[in-house]
């Protein structure tokens, strides 16, 4: 009997260590687009304003958050008018946020399509990504024309912003793709997810900048949250109100590619048995 | 034909962890709880379930494999493995080409998305990229015979326009290896008709090797041009179409039994069939019964969260899968609880092998179905002296409406 070369595929029983399998994803790279751009398109269909929810979210936000911190609490935002500060913080924590949320759902809300198709299952939660990148690049283009009504030029900083967002990336997918892999055994994730950000973003200097946290010991405990340096970069970045110290970038940094790392770990020695378990 | 190999599979098994009932941790704090309280045993409450052990067989090119086997026999899990989306937990397969499967139709489709959103979305969820699907875009939208919908969202299109979308989709994947489950069943006669010649196109013009899963004896034996039968996990026997399904039919009938324990439905659905009964008029058990003898069908079934305007269903089908009777419950408000119902069944003609359909229905909503399942035979010898003969099929009508009533839980 004359066989080819060799077989294309072999299927063997899951080991404990799964390789990443980079080709595999690279032959279903338009699935990503098709799973972003769907999620996209969903989202504000059958709504009247469509996509001008993605400027009014934060642009509402932005101003609750204004008038409790700026206006009710008084604190400092270093002469910025109070929406603008706190509109970039909301954009950078969005990002995040929302990357965060839709990669922990993304395996259990797509049940039938894991249980039924082959393809890559760490697309679905890469998507996510893709989705608030998007949203992100909308409010940006809305920022402008904020700060344009403010009057407040955008700092030089600017060009920084590319790598705390790509940090902001990484850590939202690193621990979504930990929650993600976790809720398709266990949907209590899904249900703990919304609260425990919602802790984190009063953890984090969204609504408020970091030097309202006392200096010493509770700013230090404070700065062990790696969103904090991360938003408070992004903003003073964009701002131009000051620059990041390289200590903290760098300890940002650090958390967030090991924590991406782990989670694609973790995620890939789950993932063939998600479709026995989901 | 090729003589080249397509699909090997070597000593594949498959084993599931069942939960018991009861003991099973869904919850984090459930899990917590039960490994506080048994904190050196992992998870003491699993039984294994083994799905397929020792499965070995080869594919050709250029093959149709009809695979065949009664419910639970391990034919979806085959296909699963073999399309990659679920590991075997024994064993080692080959496959030498590209695998494109079709395992439900419409899987990944959207409803609020148009018919030319969902073929990019579903195109590319199936494997193929932007340029292959554009490419074969004009095709897909001619075999659906949707091109004044296109743009229409495909909650808006008849459930026919539908199921030939998703179907021409897949059909349209050019992979060297096509794996299909049985997913014409959803369709008319019109659309099997045609997903068949597409696949008959598919296999015998382009040499792609398919793989397909049929309870429709009649269309394995059109489309097929070998055959594998599966049973209780296990290949039973692989070669020529005839031969196999002849063993098939054996098999199925050596397994005449009076009661048949029913498969779990949807997760979380508030009702659940759990058996059906066969016995005679005397009250015995039983599974084949005498040309012209009335026999009496127990559907027993589980209600889990309190319902109104239930219906209970049973229905038998030939084993070609075309339905010959139906008989319902009178519908009725049911606490949760378990219950039964009882039918009285006279078939008119003798008939070799006969299927069951069992459904429950809340306000004309199914709530649970599965067909196939367990099964009867009428017998040639006629009862009493009177010349009886009749064989064959024909839909018959029924009037009855049985109560349901409640049944002491065991």
């Amino acid at each position: 009997m004359s066989t080819p070369a060799g077989p294309l595929v072999r299927i063997r029983p899951p080991g404990r260590w799964e390789a990443l399998n980079l080709s595999a994803l690279w032959r279903f790279r338009d699935l990503l687009w098709a799973l972003a751009l769907r999620d996209i398109k969903l989202r504000y269909r059958q709504t009247v304003l469509g996509v001008l929810w993605v400027v009014l979210q934060p642009l509402l936000g932005a101003g609750i958050f204004a008038f409790v911190f700026g206006r009710i609490a008084k604190l400092d935002s270093g002469g910025v008018p109070y929406v603008l500060f706190t509109y970039v913080g909301l954009l950078a924590w969005n990002l995040f946020s929302t990357t965060a949320t839709k990669a922990t759902t993304a395996l259990v809300s797509n049940a039938s399509l894991v249980s039924k198709v082959a393809f890559p299952r760490l697309l679905l939660p890469l998507s996510a990504a893709v989705s608030g990148l998007v949203d992100f690049a909308v409010g940006l283009a809305a920022g402008i024309i904020l700060f344009a009504i403010a009057g407040w030029p955008p700092g030089l900083g600017l060009v920084v912003a590319p790598f705390w967002l790509v940090l902001l990336l990484l850590l939202a997918l690193g621990g979504g793709l930990i929650a993600g892999a976790l809720a398709v055994a266990y949907r209590d994730v899904v249900h703990v997810m919304p609260v425990a950000l919602q802790l984190l973003l009063y953890a984090s200097p969204v609504g408020y900048a970091i030097s309202a946290i006392p200096e010493g010991w509770p700013r230090t405990l404070y700065q062990l949250n790696p969103l904090a340096a991360m938003i408070e970069g992004f903003r003073t970045g964009v701002l131009g109100t000051g620059a990041s110290d390289v200590k903290t970038a760098l300890y940002a940094a650090a958390t967030a590619v090991v924590l991406f790392i782990a989670g694609l770990v973790f995620f890939r020695r789950r993932e063939r048995q998600f479709a026995d378990v989901i | 034909m090729s003589s080249e190999l397509a699909i090997s599979v070597r000593g594949v098994g498959k084993t599931f962890q069942i939960a018991r009932p009861q003991a099973r941790s869904t919850t984090l704090a459930e899990l917590l709880i039960s490994r506080l309280r048994r904190p050196l045993r992992a998870d003491t409450a699993t039984t294994d379930f083994e799905a397929l052990r020792d499965v070995d067989f080869e594919v050709k090119r250029g093959t149709v494999l009809g695979i065949v086997g009664r419910n639970g026999a391990g034919k979806s899990t085959l296909l699963k493995i073999l399309s990659q989306i679920t590991p075997p937990t024994r064993g080692e397969i080959d496959l030498y080409g590209r695998v494109g499967s079709l395992l439900e139709v419409g899987t990944g489709f959207h409803p609020e998305l148009t018919g030319r959103e969902n073929i990019y979305l579903n195109g590319a969820i199936l494997g193929m990229n932007r340029r292959e699907i554009a490419r074969e875009f004009d095709s897909i939208v001619a075999f659906a015979e949707i091109e004044e919908f296109l743009d229409t969202p495909v909650k808006r299109y008849s459930s026919g326009m539908y199921v030939r979308l998703a179907f021409a989709v897949a059909a349209h994947l050019r992979t060297e290896i096509l794996i299909v489950d049985e997913v014409l069943a959803v369709g008319d006669l019109a659309f099997q008709r045609k997903c068949l010649g597409k696949m008959d196109e598919v296999a015998h013009q382009e040499g792609t090797t398919v793989l397909f899963v049929s309870h429709q004896l009649s269309t394995v034996r059109k489309l097929c041009t070998e055959a594998l039968l599966l049973d209780r996990g296990s290949v039973v026997m692989q070669g020529g179409v005839e031969a196999v399904l002849a063993r098939y039919l054996q098999i199925n009938t050596e397994a005449l039994v009076a009661t048949t324990e029913l498969p779990p439905g949807v997760a979380n659905a508030p009702a659940r069939a759990r058996a059906v009964h066969t016995f005679n008029l005397g009250g015995e058990p039983s599974g084949q019964f005498l040309l012209g003898e009335p026999w009496r069908i127990r559907l027993d079934f589980e209600i889990t969260s309190a319902l109104t305007h239930v219906i209970a269903a049973a229905g038998l089908r030939s084993i070609d899968g075309t339905p010959l009777i139906t008989w319902w419950s009178a519908p009725q408000d049911l606490a949760s609880g378990q219950y039964s119902v009882e039918f009285l069944c006279e078939v008119p003609f003798s008939a070799g092998l006969l299927n069951f359909a069992i459904g429950i229905s809340a306000h004309e909503r199914s709530i649970y179905y599965v067909e196939g399942v367990g099964s009867v035979t009428i017998s040639e010898v006629a009862v009493g002296e009177q010349p009886l003969r009749a064989s064959g099929t024909g839909v018959l009508a029924s009037t009855q409406r049985p109560p349901i009533t409640p049944r002491a839980s065991l």
